[in-house]
């Protein structure tokens, strides 16, 4: 052994204690690190603790289902599955793309779509990648727990319809709240929530969605969920159901009855306004936009020129045509300007202001070509068009007017469904307000038989023919069944106004020469006014191409008994081509013969009474498509008919 | 000579008392970790298997003359060299560092046995100068000891035991007689290279991207997502969820979800403060106190200056590891990778703290022997 550090024991002594002292300095400094963590921002690192090992993943509430007014189901849920895609961990995300495009059969390309789409939301919030997952997805899903941590099922409930439409457009469908709708909850609805688009689905909303609940859950720093450690669960508060007035059965009919032709049926009982049935054609099947429509089939069904997406029930604004004579009689008889007794002769043609203006008589197929001497009765029996040519041009467009806008016309019925148009009754005012000009006289003859300017929607006709032959007690017209206080207009009629009136419809389909002759039905007062309205004016067919063919559209507005009605529809089969009792009255026969047949207990095979034929039922078909989810929020535009300012006259 | 360091009443039985409450700590801890999770249960059986084998190592080399060992100073320096050379030629790579010699069908960590021989070569270097005060050859000299191993160390890459070499040196310079203008010339440098290291614009001639990048998400934790500095954020809410009370034993969520990163070993006083709160952090870091403390008492009992510097070495070492290792879980030092003695899951780690405790207890028992 060397002895180099022999006698060499002189020990820095001070220098020792400061390491002692930097030592104890040393731990202090830690420990006030820590007292920092651990007691003053104790509360906030124990909230970000809970962030990280709780994760919430919504219980979806499912909403309220919708049921005729004897509680059969129209609307209900079925339960889906929807793939969740956990964003929390980006780079895991990525990594799995690829598995996750093999095992659900979505491209790669898509995914990171709609995570770039999902890009402002919260990472913790979870995106839906596949809306409805097949019981292979879920298979898939359930075996790659472990290696694929990023997805998650959803139990959703999902919106199911009826079939090929039934009652598609009062009923309306759902989607994902839309940025807007979302800014005017006040914080109701998060991004993703369901909520009605359309129809009653988005008149009732607030009643039919319920609150999604919260099933809270333990994950762990892969994003696992940790099954053996629980937590509490909000329970979802499911919507609330609500009861239509509409039968189905009436509704069956009225679905059979019209077919596939263009148009809309509305039912409705005059003393309360209930509606018991609405059509409208061409319809989509709301269980057909699917989970999520794509924006180019979504796009499809908005440009289509058939416009399949509008209610005609209460959005089609059309020349009412000849129906719009019985606003033309009853400003008549009330306004006693023109004796009751006044007659016309009608000899097809007849010429005001220099110009010439046809009856329709005169383009008859066969028979006469002309009325020849008509009374009111007759005038309204026939629909003649000289007798209320006549008429209007000696009332004057203002005394219509104010009957047009005081029998409801010009304002929305205030039916409880979204987007119902107005129609118009023009005025004056109209004019000078909306074209700037004076009210040409020879205006009024044409408004006078329902063409013109003035346009009805088939709710109108049917709320306002009903309420006539009420008495002048025009009820609101409502979805929901047993309504109490319904608001209701009353306009003072004469009993003998009403008498005549009533009188006359009753003959359009009772009387020989009548324009629904064909109707008749035994036993039941069926009484109605037909209208056949031109969609163009002649003089306008000029302007657009030769060959273009404009068929007329047919109207018939019927109704039961012929005082104080039960119920009253009002039937629209657009470009027909027919006559308004031909085309359009036989479905108003099928609706009240099946009205009165269910209250008299007469047992009718639904489907057996159809105008085509037909005889499929609604409820026979079950392959039910998911409905929809994502529909990107759009309002149905409103057909926009030309107004067929002038009529008849071909000049 | 003969073996004159005797009796049982010799041993530092404060030291060593101190030195297994850490350990059972560090096991106590290690089995909360890991016993719920798969494919890790059982590690606390392994980690008293070194302490086990640590203890044993540990009164071998009390026994031992450290005399002795000081004669082989410059012997063990060129093994350690080589050693380090070797790993760097042969040794296994994983996560991207060659740090690991494999002898005898086990992984050793060879540097910590080069920071067990730079303290042995400090001590005698140190030893060595005569003169109360230090001079700036001699401190020159004492530099190029460390440095040469330092670089190499640099090299494998493993910044954090590199580091631990400094306050080595720091240490016995002062104790040596550092002067106090050279000790607050030096002091300014180490901070001005510290200061170069946060500031990107001269970091990135001295870091490597990896380095740079830890002490970026140190800077800018809520930057990173799932790197360095989310683990950082991860022990701070570990940490700072415990509260005083802790979360119990077991029930940290941190720790138990696996959300504390590696948090039986590096972040291990993460899952210790989450589940133990902070009155378990003041015991842990108490006994780490007493420890340090009592190796610096040790160190003033000392017979010789070579004893005092080769004890003060592993003072140095110990509580470079504590303060590093601390200041990391609590988010206040970026990731080092470096493990906290005694308590941090790991062999060669371990070993190296009870064969360093080996050297200061050969200093206790001859402290009377002349």
């Amino acid at each position: 052994m060397s002895y180099w550090f022999r006698n060499d024991n002189r020990l820095p002594q001070t220098r020792l204690a400061i390491v002692s002292y930097i030592i104890v300095g040393m731990i202090g400094v830690l420990l006030l690190g820590f007292w920092k963590l651990q007691v003053i921002d104790s509360d906030k690192y124990g909230q970000m603790a809970e962030q990280n090992r709780v994760r919430s993943i919504p219980i979806i509430a499912p909403r309220g289902r919708m049921l005729d007014r004897d509680g059969r189901v129209l609307v209900d849920n079925r339960p889906s599955f929807s793939v969740l895609l956990l964003r929390d961990d980006p780079k895991l995300v990525e990594q799995y793309l690829p598995a996750i495009s093999d095992g659900l059969g979505i491209s790669v390309e898509d995914l990171r779509d709609q995570l770039q789409s999902a890009r402002n939301l919260p990472k913790f919030q979870p995106i839906v990648i596949k809306p409805e997952a097949s019981s292979a997805d879920l298979d898939f899903i359930e075996s790659h727990r472990s290696d694929i941590p990023v997805l998650e099922m959803l139990s959703v409930s999902r919106r199911r319809y009826l079939p090929n439409g039934f009652l598609a457009h009062a009923t309306g469908y759902v989607g994902e709240a839309s940025e807007a709708q979302i800014e005017n909850s006040n914080g109701k609805l998060r991004p993703g929530d369901v909520v009605g688009k359309f129809g009653l689905e988005r008149q009732y909303n607030d009643i039919l969605m319920g609150t999604d609940g919260m099933r809270r859950v333990i994950v762990n720093s892969i994003g696992k969920e940790m099954k053996d450690m629980r937590l509490d669960q909000q329970d979802p508060i499911p919507g609330k159901q609500i009861q239509l007035s509409i039968d189905m059965d009436l509704q069956q009919v009225a679905e059979q009855s019209l077919g596939d032709r263009p148009g809309a049926v509305v039912a409705l009982d005059p003393r309360t306004g209930e509606i018991l049935a609405m059509v409208s054609r061409p319809t989509p099947d709301p269980n057909d936009f699917a989970v999520r429509i794509s924006a180019r089939e979504w796009k499809q069904l908005n440009e289509d020129p058939l416009k399949p997406l509008l209610n005609r029930a209460i959005q089609a604004q059309l020349a009412p045509g000849s129906v719009f004579k019985i606003v033309t009689a009853t400003a008549m008889l009330e306004d006693h300007n023109i004796p009751e007794s006044f007659t016309t002769y009608c000899p097809g043609y007849a010429t005001f202001f220099g110009r010439q203006y046809h009856c329709y008589v005169y383009y008859a197929k066969s028979g006469a070509h002309a009325h020849g001497p008509t009374s009111l009765h007759d005038a309204i029996l026939k629909s003649c068009d000289i007798f209320f040519y006549t008429v209007g041009m000696k009332m004057g467009i203002d005394r219509l007017s104010y009957y047009g806008d005081k029998l409801g016309l010009g304002h929305k019925t205030g039916i409880d469904l979204p987007s119902e148009e107005t129609g118009l009754m023009p005025s004056q005012e109209w004019v000078e307000r909306v074209f700037h000009r004076k009210w040409y006289a020879g205006e009024a003859i044409s408004v006078a038989i329902g063409q013109g300017a003035v346009t009805t929607t088939p709710v109108q006709l049917a709320r306002l023919i009903g309420g006539i032959a009420s008495g002048g007690v025009f009820k609101q017209p409502h979805m929901l069944k047993d309504v109490k206080d319904v608001p209701e207009e009353r306009f003072s009629l004469s009993e003998h106004t009403i008498d005549r009136i009533t009188e006359a419809m009753y003959g359009v389909v009772n009387e020989p020469g009548g324009t629904g002759g064909r109707l008749k039905l035994a036993g039941i007062e069926l009484s109605g006014k037909s209208g056949t309205a031109q969609v163009i004016g002649y003089n306008k067919m000029n302007l657009v191409k030769k060959g273009t063919k404009f068929a007329d559209n047919a109207w018939f507005v019927g109704y039961a008994p012929k005082r104080n009605p039960e119920i009253c529809v009002a039937v629209l089969v657009q470009e027909s081509g027919q006559h308004g009792g031909e085309a359009a009255g036989p479905v108003v026969r099928d609706i009240v013969k099946a009205y009165y047949d269910k209250k008299n207990g007469v047992k009718s095979a639904p489907g057996t009474v159809t105008a085509d034929g037909r005889t499929t039922s609604p409820m026979s078909n079950t392959a039910v498509v998911a409905p929809t989810v994502a529909i990107k929020e759009e309002r149905a535009p409103a057909v926009q008919t030309t107004p067929a300012n002038a009529d008849g006259n071909d000049q | 000579m003969k073996d004159a360091a005797q009796g049982r009443r010799d041993y530092d039985w404060w030291l060593i008392a101190i030195l297994m409450a850490i350990c059972a700590l560090g096991v106590l801890e290690i089995y909360s970790a890991t016993h719920a999770s798969g494919g890790l249960e059982g590690m606390h059986y392994k980690q008293i298997k070194w302490l086990v084998f640590g203890f044993i190592i540990m009164f071998a080399l009390s026994r031992l003359d450290y005399h002795l060992i000081l004669d082989q100073a410059p012997i063990l320096y060129v093994i350690c060299l080589i050693a380090l050379v070797a790993v760097l030629v042969l040794g296994a790579s994983r996560f991207g560092a060659r740090r690991w010699l494999h002898i005898a069908g086990q992984d050793f960590q060879v540097s910590e046995l080069a920071k067990l021989i730079i303290i042995i070569v400090l001590a005698r270097f140190f030893a060595e100068v005569r003169s109360d005060e230090l001079d700036l050859r001699d401190l020159l000299k004492a530099g190029m000891l460390v440095g040469v191993p330092l670089v190499l160390i640099l090299k494998q890459p493993d910044l954090g035991t590199a580091l631990v070499l400094v306050p080595m040196l720091a240490v016995g310079a002062f104790l040596a007689g550092l002067k106090w203008i050279h000790a607050g010339i030096f002091t300014l440098a180490g901070v001005l290279l510290v200061g170069a290291v946060f500031y990107p614009p001269v970091s990135k001639h001295l870091l490597k991207p990896y380095q740079r990048e830890r002490i970026t998400s140190f800077l800018h934790p809520e930057e990173d997502a799932k790197g360095s500095g989310y683990q950082l954020l991860q022990s701070k809410i570990a940490v700072g969820s415990g509260g005083f009370w802790g979360k119990g034993f077991g029930n940290g969520s941190q720790n138990q979800l696996g959300y504390i990163p590696v948090r039986y070993s590096d972040f291990i006083m993460a899952a210790w403060a989450e589940e133990q709160g902070f009155k378990g952090v003041l015991l842990a870091l108490g006994l780490y106190m007493a420890l340090l403390l009592r190796l610096v008492q040790n160190a003033q009992r000392a017979k010789d200056r070579a004893g005092m510097f080769l004890v003060m070495g592993v003072a140095a070492a110990l509580g470079f590891h504590v303060l590093v290792n601390v200041a990391m879980v609590i988010g206040a030092m970026p990731v080092t990778g470096i493990p906290l003695p005694l308590m941090s899951y790991g062999g060669s780690a371990t070993l190296f703290v009870f064969m360093a405790i080996g050297l200061v207890m050969n200093v206790r028992l001859r402290r009377f022997v002349n």
